[in-house]
């Protein structure tokens, strides 16, 4: 039987101080930026033009430009995408959005103008367009938004009627650090933004949700199984046990999204990309951020004794008892 | 025994469906002809598994009333009657399986798998088909408030974004065309061809005011001729408020189409002055049918019903030796021609060196009628055949590569069991598949990459309950008490995590459009047939094991 880190009896969550560090380290500055540049948005949320052009031979890139520019549309954005021959040209100019809504001509036109005029008809062949209006690009921004806070909401009640509001809500804490994590990841990464983006930090929240519940669902059973433990160490052997497994999903998922990254194509680079981070920060949540926060709300909020409702774990003042007689490490800051 | 017979009866019952489900077929549908118009039996093979047009190629085209030229009261209502239309359309056009559908309460969408030419598809469905037949003025209307314009452009100058008088005007027009003429160009253009200034109203001669000087006459009554360059200018004029009360009452201003020579591009544009009461309107024409005339060149050919062909034949009578404009959408088509004597039912639309297929599309949508009101396009996506097959297969790569690392993991790891896991992710791939095709899902590119993402996936709960069997081999238990408990053990946890999988999978599901909502399509189907064979098939393989071997303390996991 091959056996990966099996039997371990590590203290996990006596290093809380320092993990908490280390992600608020990583989270703080990322929100900074965003909330100073802001974020790199695809046309889909500002509205505008992208066209992906590949042409017969790879074309300067300057003599591009200027083609571009001498249609008299402004700000192009003009790229390489995937390989030499194949451009992504990019429009967000408000003015020419403005000129879109009017039902002028539209940019696609003008470009498509511009390019079979310097490179002829055979010269290039347009392999997708997307134009969206400024309306309907507002309108995916704010569905983006409720999606994300609904999936959050939908799974908190999901939680507290599987498990009880303070599994819950430690669970859903450690999805909100997840989301916070990749979006500071985004940033970092000059990610950008798109429906496809979304899209994976919307499945990156079910992949760590579904990591924290493995973990929790193994705390509710030992708390059944085990009486007289104090939930420091419950946590503990429940993240030790699980540990087989989340080493061996992890690994699967990973290697999935290892070959998507990439065989996967320019499209579905980013989403992967982001689902990547986000099992390595699922995997890190569920262990760092969900115990010892379902282990703060304990602390916070005791449950009664007699409790038999939700998980029954021990009194506060018995779970403060420590096995090897030392305190817990968790207290709540400023005490 | 007869439980795993059960059970393999069942799992054979599944795979059969599946199988049966994602068999291709050949299905035969009636679609127009792209050229004759004429309906005609077309053989598809057809793969139950429908592509998204991201990965077959396609458009998508939405469209919302636009509002610029007047507010619509009750959108959703207008957006019915012109879903009417545009469906009729796009039923004449000639693509298989299109989809025309009202979303929301304001908006049209409209797919057209395989479709590549974005410019004509987006007129077809765009444009009004709003067809009348207006007099020319014949009283020089324009010229006698020339004087009066110019004034109000000189006065509201800044505010037009132009220059006060002079060459202001003129290099502001360039500057917004993107520099396509020359002056030079500007110059000839006012005598090029056939729009020789006739210079007979002498009205206008060089009075250089701001709006004077960028008209000069054409060849009949109401006719003007304004170069290319100075188009945006004059249309910038013409949407000003000012400009357009001082204009003269109970006459209507239109462009008219470009006259383009083929490989030449247009030095001047027409502009006409007309009685703004049309003598007739599309809404009376029965039928329209591209044609074509050695004199005129390309044409369609409209009927008329019989009321509208008594009204036509009187309002003709009453106009012998005027100039009749044919305006679609604002625009007038062709060159006015004089109306000899009262004409009836028929009539023509000429559209010179226009390509026939153009001439064709304006057959059609005069034919399916105009639009109740107008429409812009407020979203448009247009995928090349070529990037949708490359799309394909780098997922197919992607999925593939991903599918022996996930394999190999799963053997390196479990041995025997591994292998059974492996086998039972080959009927999870099948079932995913035949679940998406038999919801009637499209298979998008985050689809495929959801596809991939879930293989990995669906290995955690055969992982989850692998590492439960291995527990309670470890806690001394014997082979079949362990397989027993470690699925019941599992389950808890496989249920409350794929619960959760879902929830996320359906909001996205609610909030996608196309490609993403196919990946959430993708995700859900992937949760359904994981829990099946992970759970399931996996059991029965393990019953059937421990039948073959009875009393083996051993197990490969």
């Amino acid at each position: 039987m091959l056996r990966i880190l099996h039997d371990t009896k590590f203290d996990f969550i006596r290093l809380w101080r320092i993990t908490t560090a280390v992600t608020i380290a990583f989270i703080i500055p990322g929100i900074v930026l965003i909330g100073l540049k802001g974020y790199n948005y695809s046309i889909e949320f500002t509205g505008g033009t992208a066209m992906q052009v590949k042409f017969k031979t790879a074309p300067d890139a300057g003599l591009l430009r200027k083609t571009i520019d001498a249609a008299g549309i402004r700000n192009a954005e003009i790229s390489q995408f995937g390989s030499a021959e194949k451009y992504l040209i990019r429009v967000q100019d408000e003015r020419q959005i403005a000129e879109l809504a009017r039902g002028a001509e539209t940019v696609a036109d003008k470009l498509e103008t511009a390019l079979k005029t310097k490179y002829g008809a055979d010269g290039y062949t347009v392999e997708s367009t997307y134009a969206v209006g400024p309306k309907v690009g507002g309108e995916l921004r704010q569905k983006a938004f409720y999606a994300i806070l609904l999936s959050f909401l939908v799974t908190l009640i999901y939680l507290a009627w599987r498990f009880e509001w303070r599994f819950g809500v430690a669970a859903v804490i450690a999805t909100a650090h997840d989301i916070l994590a990749t979006l500071a990841f985004i940033k970092y990464t000059n990610l950008e933004v798109s429906l496809i983006v979304v899209g994976g930090i919307l499945t990156m929240i079910g992949y760590s949700l579904n990591d924290t519940i493995i973990i929790f669902d193994r705390v509710r059973e030992n708390l059944h199984k085990v009486k007289r433990e104090p939930l420091y160490d419950t946590l503990n052997r429940s993240v030790n046990e699980t540990l087989p497994r989340s080493i061996l999903t992890h690994a699967t998922v990973f290697a999935t999204l290892l070959a998507l990254t990439m065989l996967g194509g320019e499209v579905l680079r980013p989403f992967a990309l982001v689902m990547l981070f986000g099992v390595v920060t699922g995997t890190f949540s569920s262990i760092y951020v969900a115990p010892p926060i379902l282990l703060w709300i304990e602390y916070k909020y005791p449950r009664a004794v007699g409790d038999t409702g939700g998980v029954g774990v021990k009194p506060m003042r018995q779970m403060d008892m420590h096995q090897s007689g030392e305190k817990p490490k968790i207290s709540p800051a400023g005490r | 025994m007869s439980a795993i017979r059960s059970r393999l009866i069942w799992i054979g019952f599944l795979v059969a469906l599946s199988a049966y489900t994602l068999f291709p077929r050949n299905v035969t549908i009636r679609i127009p002809d792209r050229n004759t118009g004429a309906m005609r039996d077309t053989v598809l093979r057809h793969i139950p598994l429908k592509l998204g047009l991201d990965l077959q190629g396609g458009m998508y085209i939405a469209l919302e009333v636009d509002e610029t030229k007047g507010v619509v009261v009750n959108k959703s209502e207008a957006i019915d009657r012109a879903l009417t239309v545009v469906r009729n359309r796009i039923d004449q056009f000639g693509v298989a399986e299109p989809v025309v559908q009202k979303v929301g309460s304001d908006r049209i969408v409209v797919e057209l798998p395989g479709e590549s030419d974005r410019q004509r598809a987006e007129d077809l469905v765009r444009s009004s088909a709003f067809l009348q037949f207006q007099i020319t003025d014949k009283t020089q209307a324009l010229e006698r408030v020339m004087p009066r314009l110019d004034q109000i452009i000189r006065e509201r100058g800044p505010a037009l974004g132009a220059a006060p008088a002079g060459k202001g005007a003129d290099s502001a027009g360039k500057g917004a065309l993107g520099l396509f003429t020359t002056p030079a160009d500007t110059g000839k253009g006012a005598k090029g061809k056939d729009g020789k200034p006739a210079a007979d109203t002498g009205f206008l001669a060089s009075s250089g005011g701001a709006f004077s000087k960028l008209v000069q006459p054409g060849q009949m009554p109401g006719e003007y001729i304004v170069a290319i360059a100075d188009v945006p200018t004059m249309q910038r004029y013409l949407d000003d408020a000012a400009v357009q009360a001082a204009l003269p009452p109970g006459k209507a201003v239109h462009w008219g189409v470009s006259d383009d020579t083929p490989g030449v591009p247009p030095t001047f544009t027409r502009l006409y002055v007309v009685d703004s009461r049309p003598i007739i309107t599309g809404e009376y024409l029965t039928d329209a049918k591209p044609g074509n005339d050695p004199i005129e060149g390309n044409k369609v050919d409209f009927t008329l019903n019989n009321e509208g062909g008594r009204r036509f034949k009187e309002e003709t009578s009453r106009h012998v030796g005027d100039y009749m404009a044919i305006v679609l959408d604002d625009r007038v088509m062709g060159q006015p021609p004089v109306i000899q004597s009262a004409i009836g039912t028929r009539g023509q639309i000429t559209m010179r060196s226009s390509p026939l297929q153009k001439v064709q599309d304006l057959a059609l949508v005069l034919r399916a009628g105009a639009l109740p009101v107008p429409l812009k396009v407020v979203e448009s996506s247009t995928i090349g055949p070529s990037l949708g097959s490359d799309s394909i297969k780098d997922g197919m790569r992607a999925g593939i590569a991903g599918v022996l690392l996930v394999i190999m993991i799963m053997i390196t790891y479990y041995r025997l069991s591994g292998v059974l896991a492996v086998t039972a992710l080959v009927l999870y791939i099948l079932w995913t598949l035949a679940l998406l095709a038999g919801l009637d899902a499209v298979l998008t590119l985050p689809g495929l990459a959801g596809l991939v993402l879930s293989v990995g996936i669906a290995v955690d709960a055969n992982v989850l309950i692998f590492e439960r069997i291995r527990e309670e081999l470890v806690h001394g238990k014997s082979v079949r008490v362990a397989i027993d408990d470690g699925f019941t053990h599992a389950m808890s946890a496989i249920i409350d995590s794929n619960v959760s999988t879902a929830l996320t999978a359906l909001v996205l599901f609610w909030v996608g459009t196309g490609p993403v909502r196919g990946f959430a399509a993708t995700l859900l189907a992937g949760i359904a047939a994981s829990m099946m064979s992970a759970i399931f098939v996996v059991r029965t393989f393990y019953l059937i094991w421990l039948s073959r071997t009875k009393g083996t303390q051993t197990l490969s996991i």
